[in-house]
This record gives structure tokens, C-alpha cells and sequence, in this order.
């Protein structure tokens, strides 16, 4: 009960309170007096009148009435007062307790679960965290199980694979096998057929004589000399095999040497030329001097080199101090490669600057090259325009129009003209040659007339002298067959004539001699009947038109001969 | 390009001689000798059974017919036609007949490949080589016929052989470190012997010709090895094709692999043109016109075609053979160089209608042609960068550099090339049918794309 007492005290205290600057403001009479009561013998009525206010305020019965019975006060109602006063303040006092306690209850339930939450949080990212780990083991082991499967996988496949080579395998084996089983028993058919066969058919050549050798030598005996000079040639062979391999790999290396040495040339052209421009580096530049001067007195024993490079050291030489070069070159092409993209950034060196400048001057040189160069054809044009165009006669311009052709168009033309010509007399003298055959065919048909009707005459004029006949017969018959072949002749000789004729104009000679015989065959015909001098000399007259012809046509054709040679000359320049 | 009329030949026997003037066919029995370009028939011999094998000497002066169901070999003369020679096995069978390179020696393979005998037809001399090896190609001769290399199978183990023709004295024998020798061929050059093994392990070997191992070459193992080897004819590269479909080449100095050539089935970024035949079809109306075409056959093979430029990515059709089967149609089964070494033509077995070209010098894909039906046979031109091929119809087609031409083979009745061969100097070529023959003669070059 020390807390009630401490809450009485309290509530006493605050009553005070409470009521002090009420009596300050409303009593002004109602003061404390030295004792610190609330009432004297002074303000009986005003402290009675304001406790009955006060009580009534409170909801009790009130105690004192104003101007009621006197200042006597009713004690019963005082008591009741007092009574009703000590048991609201009991039940305030009361009630104020049960908050208290379940005020605290309700602190030790706040504090119980701020517990239990902090407590359950950290459980939570306990949990969280066991639960991350788990997800991250899972997925884990999810890849695990992936990649066994695809082992897996690949295993099988391995194992199929190798099941199919095995099955095929297999399957070869028992071909081979089923195969060498049907030959075995093809074979011992053969024995028991051969076992049982009486008669045995040998081997056996029947040849119809022997052939020669192939290439014709008689076959040697097999002697050791032999063996030992087939060995000879076998090895012989191999070694000319190896010698056309090692002489086309000779070649080939001096081929690639050849264009290693150019390239190493090319290389030290390229960086020595660069060495105005490395001004700047003059360490490198004078290193780099060193190295071009090596190479140029390397250069200058190039034809040492051709010949020492056979050995194993000299080759490694020169393709070490190609990969220097190249390394030097690969170095300088990367430095202009920096210098260039720091040149373009902006930023101004004094290494940079030179390059630059020579750039630029090297640019000038090849404008004022370039411009000269336009010069120069422009120069050339106008001087080709001024020959083009120069003001000449229209006969020379005509004649310069085609100039290049002339010559060939003249000798066409004059050729052209003795083709005509040719042709002309061709056709002239086929045209005479028809005629004369025609009239050839008819002479023969009257002369075959006469023979016959002389033949009669002369069958009927028979008499016992038939011998001395009988020699004209013949010689008439061989003199039918001379004039026959002279016919004949004469006949093929024109087309002889015509051929050689068309064929070479250098046959001119050959021809002559053929009609000369034609003329003299032709009068050798002494004996023919009356009407044959008639017929002789129209052959005479004939081969004399043959003849006559001919010295004319080899007048022409000399004649023709002759200008296109002299043509030929003159436009021969 | 003419065409010749068709000719009757029986079992794909069609031979023009070394110098090439002459043409040798056979039908049924009978050897008939013509003139190349006249195509007259010169001689006529006729044989004692059904001709397996016809083969010319070197000097183009006999030829050798063998009957190899009759065991018979008989050898005619084209100088003197009366002149005969006939050889017979007797009993022991025969299973292969072949000239030797100076054309007086014949040399037969008995059956079971039991020895090889070698008949002079100088001396009637008999010679033996004991224990043949039965493979894909057992023996070779040297180009300028001075050597023979034979695989000899003994005790279960290989050797090579190595024989000097001029008398067949045995200059070298030594083993091979082979499992199962399947071949042996000689370089161009005569001084590198090529050495390879089965499939079921991928082994070449190079031998000098002194006997001495230059070196091996082995691209995997357990899987089926190397198909098909070819040298270049300047002897600086050997092409081996093997089932993986990729051909890898080696040089000669080193003898290692410089490059792999693959054959994928979709070809995508390269710089190599494709080429792709396209038929011209002439245009089907009703249906009536089907059975028509079927009565008038010669038609329906008759169809023209043309190449067109394909853009890449181009996808060539796959065939994926039967994994169960031995030696599967998969893999480079035939590899071709031209005769400048520059180009080499290759084909894959399970893209039977694709040829491919491949540029030696610059080692990559150059063309690759795409027909319609499976590639049957190709040869280059003995002289020129030329590649002729056949695919099994009445088409002959050509590559070259600049190009190349689907050709139709003007016959009636359905010609169906199936191989062809080039004449010795690039000017025409025999094709052959099943029971035809046909020359084609070429003009001067004339090919657009």
C-alpha cells in the first residue's frame, strides 16, 4: 500500500493544485493561512459553499444549502459526502491499479515480442541465408548432372560407335571367313574331282613358231652377273629418282633464297630511307646506321653469300637477320603508326613535327611532279593535233587517208585484173577445147565410117596376097591405136594443159613438149584413106591452133608474169 | 563430237591398242580387230570358247584371249594372222591371264590362286611363283614394265615380291607389316611401292624399291579402313580413300598427310561451282501418252538434260547402306587424277550420283556434279584436264575447267552407257553398253556451262 499512500499524497498534492488557483481566482477571501489550511474559522461559509460546488460538480448529493438552516452543517450529509468521496477515490485508486498492472502487462508483452521478432528475424536470415546456399548447391549440382549426362551421352555414343565398328567388323570377318569356307570347299572338290579323275590334263603351249624378243637382243642367261647387274640398275634408278628430287629441291630453295635476299634488300631500302626523317632518335638512328651498313656490305657479298648459305650456320644467318629486319620494320610501321593517331589528336611533338614536314615536302615534290608530267602530255597532244590537223592537198590527204592500205590495194587491184584475164582465157580456150572435142568426136565417127567402108573395100577386094595385107591391118590397127591414144591424148592433153595451167604458171615447159609429140604422132598417120590428109591436117590445123595458142598464151602469160613482178618491185619500197 | 554407229561386244571386252590405231572387241567368241577411225574391220580370229579376258601386248602386236572357264589362253598376231598360240592350264585352272610388260610373257594365275605361271612365247620357258597372294590387287608392274611387285601370302604372313621382267629373277622379298595385304601398286616414278591394307585395318605402307620401309600412314584405327589408293602421275601424291568418307593425301618428300578431303552431304562455303543435272522433259499430256511412251521405250530414255549452277548450301542425296552387310557402299570407292596432277576426281560410295572434283593446287573443292541417276564409271582425258562420265543411261557427260556438257548418244533403242574408256590420244572415246559399243570422237573444244 506504499503506492497508494505515495498516490494519495499525490492526488492530495494535486487537489492542492488543483484548488489554488481556483480559490486565487474565485476566493480572493479564501487564502491560506499560515498553517496551509484550506479553511479557518474565517471562510467557513465560502469553503462551504465551494466543497458543496465541488461536490456537485462530483455528481453527489449536495451539502450545504446557502441561506438554508443557519451555518450549522448537516453531518449526515457531510458523512455521506465524505463516505461517497472516500469510495470514489477508492475505486479511482482502484482502477488506477488494474491499469498500472495491466500497463505493465502490456510493457512485458511489448517487450516479449520485441524479443520474440528480433529473434524471429534473425531465424529469418538465418533461414534466407541456408536458403540461398541451398539454391547455389542445387544449381550447382543442376551443372553436375548436366555435364554427367553429357558424358553420359558421349559415352553412349562412344559405346554405339564402337558397337558398329564391332558389328562391322564382324560382319567383315564373316564375309572373309564365309568366303575362304566356300573357296576351301571349292577346293576340295577340286582334289576329290582331280583324286578321282583318271585322266590328268597337263599343262601345256602350242605355239606356232617362236617370236623375237621385243626389243630384238637375244635373252642372257641367268648368271650371278646378272643378279648383280639388275641390283646395279635397280640402285641406279633410286639414285637418279633422289637426284632429280634433291636438283628440283635445290632449285626450289634457291628460288625461296632469292626471294628471302629481296625482301631483306626491300627491308633495309624501306628503313634506310626513313632515316632523314628519324632526326630526332638519334640513338636509334645511329644504331640503326650501323645495321644498314652491315646490311650494305651484306648486300655486296651477295654473291659470297650464294655460296656460303650451303652451309647450316650461313642459312640460319640469313634467317635471323631477316626476322631482325622484319622486327625492326614491324617496330618503325608501328611507331608512325602512334605517331600518325597522336598527330591527329593534336598534340604537337618535335619528333612529329619532322615527320610532317617531310610528308608535306614529299607531297609538294609529287604535285610539282605530277604538274610537269600534265605538262608535258599536254605539250605532246597539241604537237599530235598540229600533225593531225596541218593543212595539206586534197590528193595527199586523200592519199594519207588510207596510206597504210595503198600499197596492198594496188597489188589487190593488179592481181584482180590478171585473175580476170586469167579467167578470160580459161574460159576461152575450155570453150575451144569443147569445140575441138566436139569436132574431134565427130572426125573419129566419119573416120570410123571410112575405116569401115576401106575395111569392106577391102574385105571385098580379098585376094590370095592377104598377107601383105595383113601388116597394113595391124599397122592401120596400131595406127587406129596410136591415133586412138593420140585422140585421146590430144584429148587429155588440153585438159593436161588447162591443169598444169591452173595449177603453177611455172609449167610452161612442161606442157610445150606435149603437143610438140601430138604433132609429130599426128603425122606419123601416113596410111589412113583419101579422106585422112583431109583429116591430118585438120589435126595439124588443130594442134597448129593448139600450138598456135600456145606461144601466144605464153607471150600473155609472161607477159602477165612479168608486170606483177615489176608491179611487185615497185611497190616493193 | 560424232558418234559412231553401234557395234556388238560381249562382256565389257573392248581394248584399243598402245599406239592406237587399232580396236579390239570381242563377241561371243570371236576377236574382231578394226581400224580406229575408219572403224573397218581388219581381222577376225575366233577362239575356242566364250572370251573372259582380252588384253593387248605392249607393242600392239598380239593380243591375248583367255577362257578362263576352259582354262585356255590364246594368244593372236596381228602381223601374221596365221600365226596362233594357244596355251592350256590343263587341270589346274584359270583364274586371271595378263601380258607382261614386254609383251612376250603371259603370265596366268592358276585357280585358288595355287602359283602363278609364266609362259615365254620366245622360248616356250615355263616359269613358277609359288604362293600368290589372293587379293584386291596382288600384282603390279612398274610403269616403264622393268619391275613386277607380287603379294605373297606364307605362313600366314604377307611379303612383297619384287621381280626384274626382263628374266624374272627375284631381285627383292621382304615382309610387310601388314595384317591382310589387300594391294600393292607402284608409283608413277618406279621407286616407291604403296602397300596397303584390308579394311578392317587402315595401314599403308610405302616401300622403296630396294625393299627398305619408308614409311607407314595410319589415319585411325578400328574402324574400316582405306577403300581405294591412287598416286598422282607427276609421283608427288598418294590419294587414299578410305570408308570414312575423306580422302587424305601425302606427299612424297615427307610422306605425311598435308590435307583431308571431305565429302559432307551438305556442301556449304566453299568457292566450288555445282553442278546440277536437270532433265528436260519433253511435256506428258493425257493419259494416254504413258502407255504410249512405254511402247516407244527409246523415249523415255532419250530424255535431254542439261547442268544447271546450283547456289550453295547444296544437300546431295544420302544413301545409308545396310549396316549389317560386309564391305558397306559407304566411303571414296574410286579416285582419279588427271594426267597434269592437277585435278582429282573422287566418288563416294553412298553419294553415288555425285562426282567431285578436287583442285590439287590449291587443295580444295573445285565442282562437284550432281546427276540424276548413280555415277557408273569416269576418266580423265589422257592429255587434257577432262573428266568423262556415265551414269547407266544414253547421256555422256564431260567436265573441264571451263565447264561442262551433258552429251545424248544418238542411238536408237536405248543405248545405256555403262563405261567408258578415253583413247590413248584424247581424241575419242569408247563407250560401252551391255552387249554395245560406240565411238564417240571430239571436236575441238567447244563447252558452255
Amino acid at each position: 500500500m506504499p503506492e497508494s499512500s505515495t498516490v494519495k499524497d499525490v492526488l492530495s498534492s494535486s487537489v492542492e493544485c488543483r484548488t489554488s488557483p481556483l480559490r486565487r481566482f474565485s476566493l480572493s477571501s479564501l487564502h491560506r493561512n499560515s498553517l496551509g489550511v484550506f479553511c479557518s474559522e474565517d471562510n467557513v461559509q465560502e469553503c462551504l459553499s465551494h466543497i458543496s460546488q465541488e461536490v456537485s460538480s462530483f455528481g453527489l448529493p449536495p451539502v450545504w444549502t446557502e441561506p438554508g438552516s443557519g451555518s450549522e452543517l448537516n453531518i449526515v450529509a457531510v458523512l455521506n459526502c465524505m463516505y461517497d468521496l472516500i469510495q470514489l477515490h477508492r475505486r479511482g485508486l482502484r482502477t488506477l491499479e488494474n491499469m498500472e498492472v495491466e500497463q505493465l502487462k502490456s510493457n512485458s508483452n511489448v517487450d516479449f515480442l520485441q524479443l520474440s521478432t528480433t529473434r524471429l528475424k534473425e531465424q529469418l536470415e538465418i533461414s534466407k541465408r541456408e536458403n540461398t546456399g541451398l539454391l547455389e548447391r542445387e544449381r550447382q549440382l543442376q551443372l553436375k548432372v548436366k555435364s554427367l549426362q553429357n558424358c553420359l551421352k558421349n559415352e553412349k555414343e562412344e559405346v554405339q560407335k564402337l558397337q558398329n565398328v564391332i558389328a562391322s567388323r564382324a560382319s567383315q570377318y564373316n564375309h572373309e571367313m564365309k568366303r575362304k569356307e566356300r573357296e576351301f570347299n571349292k577346293l576340295k572338290e577340286r582334289l576329290n574331282q582331280l583324286l578321282v579323275d583318271k585322266k590328268e590334263k597337263k599343262q601345256a603351249i602350242d605355239v606356232l613358231n617362236n617370236i623375237g624378243r621385243a626389243d630384238g637382243k637375244r635373252s642372257l642367261w641367268k648368271t650371278e652377273k646378272m643378279e648383280a647387274k639388275h641390283e646395279g640398275e635397280m640402285y641406279k634408278t633410286l639414285l637418279s629418282d633422289y637426284d632429280t628430287r634433291q636438283r628440283e629441291l635445290q632449285l626450289e630453295n634457291a628460288e625461296l633464297r632469292k626471294v628471302l635476299q629481296q625482301m631483306k634488300k626491300d627491308m633495309v631500302s624501306i628503313l634506310s630511307s626513313r632515316k632523314p626523317a628519324a632526326k630526332g632518335d638519334k640513338h636509334e638512328h645511329s644504331g640503326m646506321q650501323a645495321a644498314s651498313e652491315e646490311e650494305d656490305d651484306e648486300a655486296f657479298d651477295s654473291s659470297k653469300e650464294s655460296v656460303e648459305l650451303y652451309c647450316v650456320h650461313a642459312r640460319e644467318k640469313l634467317a635471323n637477320s631477316i626476322r631482325l629486319q622484319w622486327r625492326r620494320l614491324k617496330s618503325h610501321v608501328e611507331r608512325l603508326d602512334s605517331q600518325v593517331s597522336s598527330a591527329q589528336t593534336g598534340e604537337s611533338k618535335s619528333t612529329d613535327a619532322v615527320p610532317r614536314e617531310t610528308h608535306e615536302e614529299e607531297m609538294d615534290r609529287l604535285k610539282l611532279e605530277i604538274q610537269q608530267c600534265k605538262d608535258f602530255i599536254q605539250a605532246q597532244q597539241q604537237l599530235l593535233q598540229q600533225q593531225l590537223s596541218s593543212p595539206c592537198d586534197e590528193e595527199t590527204a586523200s592519199l594519207l587517208s588510207d596510206c597504210y592500205m595503198l600499197q596492198e590495194k594496188e597489188r589487190l587491184g593488179d592481181e584482180w585484173k590478171t585473175l580476170e584475164e586469167q579467167r578470160k582465157i580459161f574460159e576461152r580456150e575450155r570453150r575451144n577445147f569443147t569445140e575441138a572435142a566436139i569436132r574431134l568426136s565427130h572426125e573419129r565417127k566419119a573416120f570410123e565410117e571410112d575405116r569401115a567402108t576401106w575395111l569392106k573395100h577391102q574385105f571385098l577386094n580379098l585376094s590370095p596376097f592377104s598377107d601383105s595385107k595383113k601388116p597394113s591391118l595391124s599397122k592401120s590397127k596400131s595406127a587406129f591405136l596410136i591415133s586412138a591414144e593420140t585422140d585421146s591424148s590430144a584429148a587429155v592433153a588440153p585438159e593436161k594443159f588447162i591443169k598444169h595451167r591452173s595449177e603453177s604458171p611455172r609449167c610452161v615447159p612442161l606442157t610445150s613438149p606435149s603437143t610438140a609429140d601430138l604433132y609429130r604422132t599426128l603425122c606419123l598417120i601416113p596410111e589412113d584413106s583419101s579422106t585422112k590428109p583431109k583429116r591430118k591436117t585438120e589435126h595439124v590445123e588443130e594442134s597448129s591452133v593448139f600450138c598456135g595458142n600456145a606461144p601466144v598464151r605464153h607471150k600473155r602469160w609472161d607477159g602477165i608474169q612479168d608486170r606483177t613482178l615489176s608491179q611487185e618491185k615497185n611497190s616493193s619500197i | 563430237m560424232n558418234f559412231s554407229e553401234v557395234f556388238k561386244q560381249t562382256n565389257q571386252l573392248c581394248k584399243v591398242s598402245p599406239d592406237g590405231k587399232y580396236l579390239a572387241t570381242c563377241v561371243q567368241y570371236r576377236l574382231v580387230v578394226r581400224d580406229v577411225s575408219t572403224l573397218q574391220i581388219l581381222q577376225l580370229y575366233t577362239c575356242l570358247d566364250q572370251v573372259s579376258h582380252m588384253e593387248w601386248s605392249s607393242d600392239s602386236l598380239f593380243i591375248l584371249c583367255a577362257m578362263y572357264n576352259r582354262g585356255l589362253v590364246q594368244v593372236w598376231s596381228l602381223e601374221q594372222p596365221d600365226w596362233h598360240c594357244k596355251i592350256d592350264e590343263g587341270s589346274i585352272g584359270l583364274v586371271s591371264s595378263r601380258w607382261s610388260p614386254d609383251g612376250r610373257h603371259i603370265l596366268n594365275t592358276t585357280e585358288f590362286h595355287l602359283r602363278v605361271t609364266v609362259w615365254s612365247l620366245c622360248t616356250k620357258a615355263v616359269s613358277y611363283i609359288k604362293y600368290p597372294k589372293a587379293c584386291q590387287k596382288g600384282i603390279d608392274f612398274s610403269r616403264d614394265g622393268r619391275y613386277m611387285a607380287l603379294a605373297e601370302r606364307r605362313d600366314c604372313k604377307d611379303y612383297v615380291c619384287v621381280f626384274v621382267c626382263d628374266d624374272w629373277h627375284l631381285l627383292r622379298h621382304f615382309e610387310t607389316e601388314t595384317q591382310d595385304l589387300a594391294g600393292l601398286e607402284w608409283s608413277p616414278n618406279g621407286c616407291v611401292l604403296a602397300v596397303w591394307d584390308s579394311c578392317l585395318e587402315y595401314m599403308v605402307l610405302l616401300y622403296s624399291l630396294d625393299g627398305r620401309l619408308l614409311s607407314t600412314y595410319s589415319a585411325y584405327e578400328w574402324s574400316l579402313g582405306v577403300k581405294s589408293v591412287s598416286w598422282s602421275p607427276s609421283s608427288q601424291f598418294l590419294a587414299i580413300g578410305s570408308y570414312d568418307e575423306k580422302v587424305r593425301i601425302l606427299n612424297h618428300i615427307t610422306w605425311k598427310k598435308i590435307t583431308q578431303f571431305e565429302h559432307p552431304a551438305i556442301i556449304d562455303n566453299t568457292k566450288a561451282t555445282v553442278y546440277k543435272e536437270a532433265e528436260k522433259r519433253p511435256g506428258v499430256g493425257s493419259d494416254e501418252m504413258p502407255l504410249h511412251n512405254i511402247t516407244m521405250g527409246a523415249t523415255l530414255f532419250n530424255t535431254q538434260s542439261k547442268y544447271e549452277i546450283c547456289p550453295l548450301p547444296v544437300q546431295i542425296p544420302v544413301v545409308k547402306p545396310d549396316p549389317d552387310r560386309a564391305s558397306p557402299k559407304i566411303g571414296i570407292s574410286v579416285l582419279a587424277f588427271s594426267s597434269d596432277s592437277r585435278y582429282l576426281a573422287t566418288k563416294n560410295d553412298n553419294m553415288a550420283t555425285a562426282v567431285w572434283v578436287w583442285d590439287m593446287q590449291k587443295m580444295s573443292l573445285e565442282a562437284v556434279l550432281e546427276q540424276t541417276s548413280a555415277v557408273r564409271c569416269f576418266q580423265w582425258d589422257p592429255l587434257r584436264p577432262r573428266l568423262a562420265l556415265c551414269a547407266g543411261n544414253t547421256k555422256l557427260y564431260l567436265w573441264s575447267p571451263g565447264g561442262c556438257v551433258s552429251v545424248q548418244v544418238p542411238t536408237e533403242g536405248g543405248f545405256q552407257v555403262q563405261s567408258l574408256n578415253w583413247h590413248c590420244s584424247g581424241d575419242s572415246l569408247i563407250l560401252l553398253g551391255k552387249e554395245q559399243l560406240c565411238l564417240c570422237y571430239m571436236d575441238t573444244d567447244q563447252e558452255d556451262k
